[in-house]
């Protein structure tokens, strides 16, 4: 598209006009972040004087200092770290062999258990029923309840199976005349060649057990068990802090400060992750677009 | 190292036993992942029963009361449905005005950036809201927005005028809902658009170049046409989820101001059965009702989508 070297006048404008309309997204996009790291890095006076936060005036720490003397956001982010690593280990094992099995076309009663599947993205019990169910299971009020009921998606094993249909048939048909079975198969040919696929799906779920807050305060009572968003949550919610985080109620600053530095820290490994990963995250959405 | 001939034309001819010794292996991988559906997805299905009865508690599900369609009458009686209902519609409906066109446009615009790093550096930063919680993006929009301190009330007293607590106004309170819903996912619904607009010929663009037409004219006759089955396809599937507003958007933006615009279906369910009154019946009937309208609505649309891009487009 780049062999167009006539350039009109309304060209040049349409360029100059969606150059702008770019940086105003960006912009956009950018300053609720920018906004609440300066804000929580600010000075009190800094942030209640000026009307457009643009710049912090020094550095000052009191915010995240009284935020963390509260022994609670420590703890929650253990509970984040826990539910992320064991949940999506868990989720990679269920999803990669529910995505190996309903790609084998060959497999008799294959189309049963891809619908036996796929029918549970279409229906579903409802909010009540599920909680029920997670109540009977015995797992309220455990980190386990943020982890096995969200342990398989089916949008994400759908992805992996049309990564897995895209590996050349002939490769297992090599491996069995080896004398390989579907194991062997499975093991030593098929998820080595799927590293950068089942990177990709690790990262999904990975940001999904890291983000997920509505279910931890429903199914968890227990504060020492609420992962940080649950506590973000809280928070947010409470309109004077230190009522929600402390029971020896000095305040000196501000609880916007406080909040903005409360969700600095639940979304900063996010966004400092982020820029690296990104590209995995877009290779993941344009195959789980292709029709398996 | 015996050489097994591969027919697999064959399996249909194969016994039951001959099926199981050839294929065991992958029955037996199936098995956690069967579990798994069983526990937690069709399990829970066989309490919709509850729906149809007066929940006892000490009696517990099997043994509580039938009262046939009563908690449903009493759902379709109650106004608080409808005004969800109503709120589910009408915050879905402005998504599809506002939210379904914003990526297509976004990704139009930016396709037509000439500096390809610019353009890779916009693209980037714009998936990045995609990734965060939605508690976070609430905190983000509870702080811009914050009587005191917020960019955006200091802007409104700059100018003259009085700082309201948006959030907590009904006049407001689906704007924001659709806002930060389109500031979220801007980026990452435009990847499908843009993925399209490459696949576009390059020859389509070099002709219109050739008849003179300017860069809007070869966007609206070129670049839009070629896309057009990708956007179809994509607002089908919206469509199927007219009934779905984001529940963890809503469950934190929501307060006690603003039920009366915004309370959706899933928070109706959430409220009546688990948070102020424990309902659990009604609450199931409404759950039952959202599922089997979504069901319909999801099953048609994606006959809908096959039809239009002759069986490659469908979900399944």
């Amino acid at each position: 598209m780049n062999n167009r070297q006539v350039r009109s006048k309304a060209d040049i404008a349409f360029q100059i006009v969606n150059t702008v309309l770019m940086i105003l997204i960006l912009i956009c996009t950018l300053y609720p972040f920018w906004y609440v790291i300066v804000c929580s890095l600010s000075s009190i006076s800094h942030v209640t004087n000026s009307v457009v936060l643009m710049w912090p005036d020094g550095i000052h720490w009191d915010a995240y200092e009284q935020v963390f003397r509260n022994d609670l956001v420590p703890v929650a982010y253990g509970n984040t770290v826990f539910v992320t690593i064991i949940g999506t280990a868990i989720s990679m094992v269920i999803t990669s062999l529910s995505a190996f099995v309903l790609s084998r076309k060959e497999l008799p009663g294959n189309r049963a258990l891809t619908l036996f599947a796929v029918f549970t993205m279409l229906f579903n019990a409802g909010l009540v029923p599920f909680y029920l169910q997670v109540r009977d299971l015995g797992l309220l009020n455990t980190r386990w309840s943020l982890i096995w009921p969200f342990a398989l998606s089916t949008y994400n094993t759908v992805i992996l199976r049309n990564f897995f249909k895209s590996v050349p048939n002939a490769l297992y048909e090599a491996s069995a005349i080896d004398g390989s079975s579907y194991i062997g198969y499975f093991f030593r040919i098929l998820l080595p060649l799927s590293m950068p696929s089942i990177a990709t799906i690790t990262l999904f779920y990975a940001v999904s057990y890291w983000n997920a807050y509505f279910y931890s305060i429903l199914f968890i009572t227990d504060r020492t068990l609420y992962p940080i968003q649950a506590i973000l949550r809280q928070v947010l919610m409470s309109s004077e802090f230190n009522t929600m985080l402390y029971d020896d109620a000095t305040q000196s600053l501000p609880s916007e400060m406080l909040k903005c530095a409360m969700i600095v820290i639940t979304a900063l490994p996010i966004l400092c992750v982020y820029p690296f990963l990104q590209r995995y995250f877009v290779k993941g959405i344009m195959v789980g677009s292709l029709k398996g | 190292m015996t050489a097994k001939p591969l027919r697999f034309k064959d399996a249909h001819r194969l016994t039951f036993k001959g099926v199981l010794t050839k294929y065991w292996q992958l029955y037996l991988l199936f098995i956690p992942v069967a579990i798994w559906y069983i526990l937690f997805s069709y399990a829970p299905m066989t309490s919709i029963t509850i729906a149809l009865k007066r929940l006892s508690v000490l009696r517990g599900i099997a043994g509580s009361p039938w009262v046939g369609w009563e908690n449903f009458e009493q759902m379709f009686a109650a106004p608080m449905f409808w005004r969800a209902f109503r709120n589910t519609l009408i915050i879905s409906a402005q998504n599809l005005l506002f939210g379904f066109p914003a990526p297509i446009i976004f990704a139009l615009l930016l396709n037509e950036m000439s500096a390809p790093r610019f353009k890779k550096t916009v693209q980037t930063i714009s998936y990045l809201p995609h990734f965060i919680s939605w508690s976070v993006a609430g905190g983000l929009v509870y702080m811009l927005l914050s009587l005191n301190t917020g960019t955006i009330n200091n802007l409104v007293v700059a100018l003259g005028g009085e700082a309201q607590n948006f959030i907590g106004m009904n006049a407001w309170f689906r704007t924001i809902v659709v806002v930060s819903g389109i500031w979220k996912s801007l980026g990452w619904s435009a990847i499908v658009y843009l993925a399209a607009i490459t696949g576009v010929d390059e020859q389509l663009y070099e002709a219109a170049y050739m008849d003179g037409a300017g860069r809007l004219s070869r966007l609206w006759h070129v670049t839009l046409p070629g896309i057009r089955s990708t956007i179809s396809v994509m607002l089908i599937l919206q469509v199927g989820n007219l009934l779905s507003v984001n529940f963890d958007q809503i469950y934190i933006l929501i307060n006690e101001m603003v039920y009366e615009t915004g309370e959706t279906l899933d928070y109706y369910i959430y409220r009546v059965g688990l948070y102020s009154t424990n309902n659990f019946s009604m609450a199931t009937a409404v759950g039952l009702i959202k599922s089997l309208i979504g069901f319909v609505l999801v099953l048609s649309t994606n006959l809908i989508t096959k039809k239009i891009t002759d069986g490659e487009g469908g979900i399944w």
